[in-house]
């Protein structure tokens, strides 16, 4: 868990407090420019499995956990929410794998496993 | 005047003054203050929403102002201190000299990832993870792992052959130089250069490691080198795009710089050689 405290991350050098509070959080969704493609089977799937040892579950979400950011999806790794995102081809990536694309949720929770090695997600504190 | 070298050109005296500087923006907390920012943009960019530092035209003047913020806190600390660029074209491999232990350290061990050699290797304890996404608190990098390869000159190439700044959708689905640079298309180029360090470069919370600066120095490059190869090629979009940094709209979290205002990196440094 990250000990830095909000004036701190915020501080002479980070800019504005209202910048990194919009970019956080709780923001109106702005009329979507980009019509995502139809969520395939597989991404309206749920699943529950263990993989390498990790109790991985994904759900679709309907009214949005903290850091859905509108995809519908919620993803956790022994009960810890991992942040994914849907990309516009359909594509996922989460916060772990936040630079490669994985076809489902199912996938991302794979590959977050490997990255993780055995190691417990936790919440990060934006600001 | 603040100049930017390719990073293999760097002097032993050079390579120790910007690690120092580093190490002192970690022991007072400023460094990672820019990892939170980074994380908090790249967790709430998205496609199909308000996007501003990824993923959108806005990518590259963001992380130009970023670029230029870090610098600023590095000359703080020793006004010498420019940042390097590392041309991942050129030096691709494991054993280049940016991966020694004079520099940035080398790639993790196969145990659990943990960088052992150089300044920021953990049992080093100047360097804690501490603003991350999982329980652990040392440097981590796989270089290379599975076999992945960094981007050839040719793909560069190809990249910077593209004439158009960005075109709509204006996001990850977007043809043009912006997201084939970026990676979510095409050859890609900077994604994969996170995902070839591995550890917490392939994250969130990628600044975590110090090559982030010198990798975006020399994407930010790229962008100066399209300019020239493109002179008639403005930013895209102009005006009147939703959830999208125009051309002449401020850009968060600063709120006082827009895209226009980042097109021309002279006022802020030069590099050691012409674009």
């Amino acid at each position: 868990m990250s000990r830095i405290t909000r004036r701190r991350a915020l501080g002479a050098s980070a800019g504005a407090l209202a910048g990194l509070a919009v970019a956080g959080v709780a923001r109106a969704a702005g009329p979507s420019a980009t019509p995502a493609p139809r969520a395939t089977a597989a991404e309206r799937a749920s699943f529950d499995e263990v993989y390498q040892g990790r109790r991985i579950q994904g759900a679709p979400s309907h009214h949005g956990g903290h850091h859905d950011h509108g995809s519908g999806y919620q993803v956790h790794i022994d009960g810890k929410e991992l942040h994914v995102m849907r990309n516009a081809d359909g594509t996922w990536i989460s916060v772990v794998n936040h630079y490669e694309t994985f076809a489902t949720p199912l996938a991302v929770a794979r590959a977050a496993v490997a990255e993780l090695q055995g190691a417990a997600l936790v919440p990060l504190a934006l600001a | 005047m603040t100049v930017r070298k390719n990073q293999a050109n760097l002097t032993a005296t050079e390579k120790k003054r910007f690690v120092d500087a580093l190490l002192e923006l970690k022991r007072s907390g400023r460094y990672d203050t820019f990892v939170t920012t980074h994380n908090a943009f790249i967790m709430s960019d998205t496609d199909n929403g308000e996007r501003v530092g990824h993923r959108s035209p806005s990518f590259l003047p963001w992380h130009r102002r970023f670029l230029i913020q870090f610098e600023q806190a590095l000359q703080s600390v020793d006004a010498s201190v420019a940042l390097p660029y590392w041309d991942w074209a050129a030096d691709r491999t494991a054993a280049s000299s940016l991966w020694a232990d004079d520099f940035l350290g080398g790639t993790g061990r196969s145990r659990d990832g943990r960088v052992m050699t150089g300044p920021f290797a953990s049992d080093a304890g100047r360097w804690p993870i501490t603003v991350r996404v999982d329980g652990r608190s040392y440097l981590r990098r796989d270089l290379g792992a599975g076999g992945r390869q960094l981007p050839t000159r040719a793909e560069v190439d190809s990249v910077l052959a593209m004439s158009t700044y960005d075109t709509a959708p204006w996001n990850s689905a977007s043809d043009g130089f912006r997201n084939h640079l970026e990676g979510w298309r095409g050859v890609n180029l900077h994604n994969r250069v996170h995902v070839w360090v591995g550890g917490q470069m392939a994250t969130g919370v990628s600044p975590n490691d110090p090559v982030f600066w010198l990798h975006h120095a020399y994407i930010d490059k790229l962008w100066t080198d399209w300019q020239a190869r493109h002179p008639n090629s403005p930013y895209l979009p102009a005006a009147g795009t939703a959830d999208v940094v125009d051309l002449h709209d401020t850009m968060r979290p600063w709120n006082d710089v827009t895209p226009a205002d980042m097109l021309d990196h002279i006022p802020h440094y030069t590099y050691d050689t012409a674009a």
